[in-house]
């Protein structure tokens, strides 16, 4: 963990109350530890994204093109008229507050602009400003502001600081959702070239390579037969994946991290022991490898551009569908954009699971089903052969990622599969789960650690919960379904709740998998022995 | 603070309303134009506030999904918080627009010592809202025995229902405490909550003072200081029917009365009120989450930039062939 970073029991030292000065005419600082850096301008020059330079978001000078403010305001215009969205929740905000600690950032910071309504507030003055007559006329008594760099600075900070989980969504009287008004508030600060290198990075390799890691084919091919190896050692089972084959039934794509990256590495050992297990007739591919979509965090316009791969790949390789691994942005982006950016997908056939005959009715237009909607019917129908006990070494729980509970409804089907591959299984309480579930505070292209400190305030709320069972219950592995929950989750917990690590609903999956053909399974996919590992002391706190 | 300027705002409001009631050239003007006028800035502000909305497309189906999604059939789907038919949309539609779904979901959070994160029921908001709302449409409607004769067997019926308890003489309107306790909570909860007060504008403090005022004006009407009711209802009808009579009975407290709701249609349209008809409007709730079964289209879809599978085997050929990768140009 990082020096700059106070202890816990420092950084829980919040204190909510609001500054004396009206939040209009207090300027934004940017502290060390609660930002992200600029964008390289490589990345934006091959992207061919407006304004690359040099330049930081503590520099003085941000090198914006003269004519910013009218790119700005053109740009406020143009989305406007295109997205309902936008114009309604600029004007119907009544500024009840019910959002206001909904927040995971607010909660951890305390800081009023991370309160949903003063985040959207801060475009929602500009818009008042130079969009509405009474902004025109009365600036001040329509709480209307005019555009200068300060403002904008304030926009980077905030909207930076919000990563689009769409927890505030869900008390809205009128469902205003922050996502959206961050979303375009972002497509708005790449119009001058102010965006973040950790969302840009990934992006601009996922352009070129197929995926955010910028893994070439080969790199890929040898990552999967790394895994083929290393299965081969832990079950005695020597699975095959065929790379690009063409007339597969399915294309299976996964987050990048999933082949590359700890602990998702154990959710790829468990979604290929599936897979052999049934007998699936599949494919992967080193071209469309990458289900992540870092153009959400972007613009719509680069969700689009990365999103094409999917489609196109499987036309290429001819197969009847698609099944979507363990990720949640990547299931914001397949779920509610790819079919109406990309499709119609009259190419692919309905899903239907070659095992049980299961037809996916509600995926019937877009062809793309989840790993978990998958694996639950296999389940219940009874054709896969599990145990169980070979999980016992962990008490389990289950962390919502915000885009597959809120953006989606994928809340049952992981909740169905831990319950019947593991024997230890317990919920954090309600108001941290499901719809309600809190984010791991690094969503949205904010997990870098340069911004540590940030984030780890914005994940107290779900560490807080973790916490909860872990002393109740004895908690010692918390799961999900979300490649970034995968990769900041375990620095997190480490942080506030220390002894908990992090899963894949898969890599349970794969734990309690019966082979056909296996050696004596002695240790779990991570090469832990299997009995020797026991969970901790109950403490009740 | 926005408060203060607020409250001398609505004070000059009423003040102007008293005086125009006392001084006969402004009479005609406050009781019949400046309503008649403000009625017609209402209803066209608002077709145009909700034409400009509607002017917009809704690109992409972005519902927030507050349940279980509908996916395999022995899975327990939630049909109003996750609907996923125009059924179910209609019934998450009126729960929200009746009932205020998603604000009875409201808690608070506060950080103990541990730290421990508590979230706790927060209802107030909540009921105070749903009580100001309702109390509010059951007056208006009451009112339509000033404006029509024979009174509709319905504002009576709801008249007999509101005053059920027949205390005091006149009847005690329930809804008339109601509305008046939920706007005094509204505005101290603005007051009193830091977090609230911080984010608070000028409007969100006239439009409660303005609402205060309205209220408190019928309020000492019907219960302290008299008023000809005849003569209102002269005024009422003669509006109703565009052709307005203003007679030398209706008291200078009518114009106040009056003159607040003038203000508060005519600034409707033009505040952030509009979220009466907005609500209907909102994509995140109205929206059924059938994402995947059906296929939504954006009018304005347009093609991108994207990199082929050909460009990306031309660019990376030596590394496919040298992995051992099918090629698909040799």
């Amino acid at each position: 963990m990082s020096e700059t970073v106070p202890k816990p029991d420092e950084l829980v030292q919040i204190d909510y109350r609001p500054p004396v000065r009206d939040w209009m005419h207090t300027p934004v600082q940017f502290r060390r530890g609660t930002f992200c850096y600029a964008a390289a301008p490589k990345n934006l020059k091959y992207l061919e994204m407006p304004n690359p330079r040099d330049w930081q978001p503590m520099d003085e000078d941000w090198k914006l093109p003269e004519n910013w403010r009218e790119i700005i305001l053109e740009g406020m215009r143009e989305r406007l008229e295109k997205f309902r969205s936008f114009r309604l929740f600029m004007d119907i905000c009544v500024r009840c507050g019910a959002c206001a600690d909904k927040c995971h950032f607010y909660i951890g910071s305390g800081d009023p602009k991370n309160m949903p309504v003063l985040r959207a507030e801060l475009l929602r003055s500009v818009y008042r400003r130079y969009f509405t007559l009474a902004g025109r006329l009365a600036p001040k008594l329509a709480g209307a502001r005019d555009l200068t760099v300060d403002v904008l600075k304030e926009w980077f900070y905030y909207f930076y600081q919000c990563t689009e989980c769409r927890r505030c969504s869900v008390f809205c009287p009128y469902g205003i959702d922050t996502a959206e008004v961050t979303m375009l508030a972002r497509e708005l600060l790449n119009l001058v070239g102010c965006n973040i290198n950790w969302a840009i990075e990934p992006v601009a390799n996922c352009f070129r390579t197929g995926n955010h890691l910028g893994v070439q084919p080969h790199g890929f091919k040898d990552s999967i037969e790394f895994a083929v190896d290393e299965l081969e050692d832990l079950t005695g089972v020597r699975v095959e994946v065929p790379i690009m084959k063409k007339g597969a039934e399915v294309l299976f794509i996964m987050p990048s991290a999933d082949y590359f990256a700890s602990p998702h590495y154990y959710t790829l050992l468990g979604y290929l022991l599936l897979f052999h297990h049934v007998g699936l007739d599949y494919t992967v591919s080193a071209y469309a490898s990458e289900g992540g979509n870092f153009g959400l965090f972007t613009s719509h316009e680069m969700i689009k551009r990365l999103n094409d791969k999917m489609y196109r790949e499987a036309r290429r390789l001819k197969v009847k569908y698609l099944i979507g691994g363990e990720c949640g942005h990547m299931w914001r982006v397949i779920h509610q954009y790819m079919d109406t950016m990309n499709g119609p997908a009259d190419f692919l056939e309905v899903p239907v699971s070659p095992v049980t005959g299961t037809r996916f009715e509600h995926a019937a237009s877009t062809k793309m089903i989840h790993i978990c909607e998958f694996t639950a019917d296999l389940i219940r129908h009874g054709k896969l052969k599990l145990d169980p006990s070979r999980n016992d070494h962990w008490k389990v729980t289950f962390h919502d990622s915000c885009n597959p509970a809120r953006a989606m409804g994928l809340l049952e089907e992981p909740r169905y599969i831990l319950r019947n591959v593991a024997r230890h299984f317990y919920e954090m309480p309600e108001n941290t789960i499901r719809e309600q579930t809190f984010c791991c505070g690094s969503g949205s292209g904010l997990g870098t650690d340069e911004n540590l400190e940030m984030r780890l305030r914005g994940g107290l709320p779900r560490a807080n919960a973790v916490k909860y069972v872990r002393d109740r219950f004895g908690v010692n592995l918390l799961t999900c379904i979300c490649a970034i929950d995968k990769a900041t989750l375990p620095p997190l917990l480490d942080y506030w709740v220390p002894g908990v690590e992090v899963a894949g609903v898969h890599e349970l999956v794969g734990n309690a998998l019966v082979m056909e053909g296996e050696k004596p399974r002695t240790t779990d996919l991570r090469g832990q022995p299997l009995a020797s590992i026991q969970p901790p002391e109950v403490t009740h706190a | 603070m926005h408060v203060l300027p607020a409250l001398i705002t609505v004070l000059l409001l009423v003040a102007a309303g008293y005086a125009a009631g006392r001084i006969e050239a402004l009479r005609f003007f406050f009781g019949a134009v400046v309503p008649l006028a403000a009625v017609a800035v209402f209803l066209g502000g608002i077709a145009w506030r909700v034409l400009r909305w509607a002017a917009s497309p809704v690109p992409f189906r972005i519902p927030t999904t507050c349940g279980q999604q509908r996916s395999l059939p022995w899975l327990k789907h939630a049909r109003l918080d996750n609907p996923a038919t125009g059924w179910g949309v209609l019934g998450r539609m009126a729960l929200e627009v009746l009932l205020f779904r998603s604000l009875f979901r409201n808690t608070k959070a506060e950080l103990h010592a541990g730290p421990k994160l508590v979230y706790s029921e927060e209802k107030w908001l909540w009921l105070a809202a749903l009580a100001f709302h309702w109390s509010f449409l059951i007056v208006f409607l009451r009112h339509l025995r000033f404006f029509m004769e024979p009174v509709p067997a319905f504002v009576l019926a709801l008249q007999n229902l509101d005053g059920f308890f027949q205390i005091g003489a006149p009847v005690l309107y329930w809804s008339g405490v109601i509305i008046l306790v939920a706007l005094l909570y509204l505005l101290a909860r603005r007051l009193w909550d830091p977090q609230i007060r911080y984010v608070s504008l000028f409007t969100d403090y006239f439009a409660l003072m303005l609402l205060l005022g309205l209220v408190s004006s019928g309020l000492l009407m019907r219960y302290f200081t008299k008023v000809d009711i005849v003569a209102v209802k002269q005024l009422a009808v003669g509006l109703i029917t565009l052709s307005p009579v203003v007679p030398a009975a209706v008291s200078p407290l009518v114009f106040v009365h009056l003159f607040l709701l003038s203000v508060l249609l005519a600034y409707f349209p033009f505040s952030k009120l509009v979220h009466m008809p907005g609500v209907f409007l909102s994509p995140t709730r109205n929206l059924a989450n059938n994402n995947r079964a059906r296929r939504h289209v954006n009018p304005w879809n347009y093609p991108v930039k994207v990199h082929t599978y050909e460009e990306w085997e031309e660019e990376f050929r030596d590394k496919i062939v040298a992995a051992g990768l099918p090629l698909d140009k040799e």
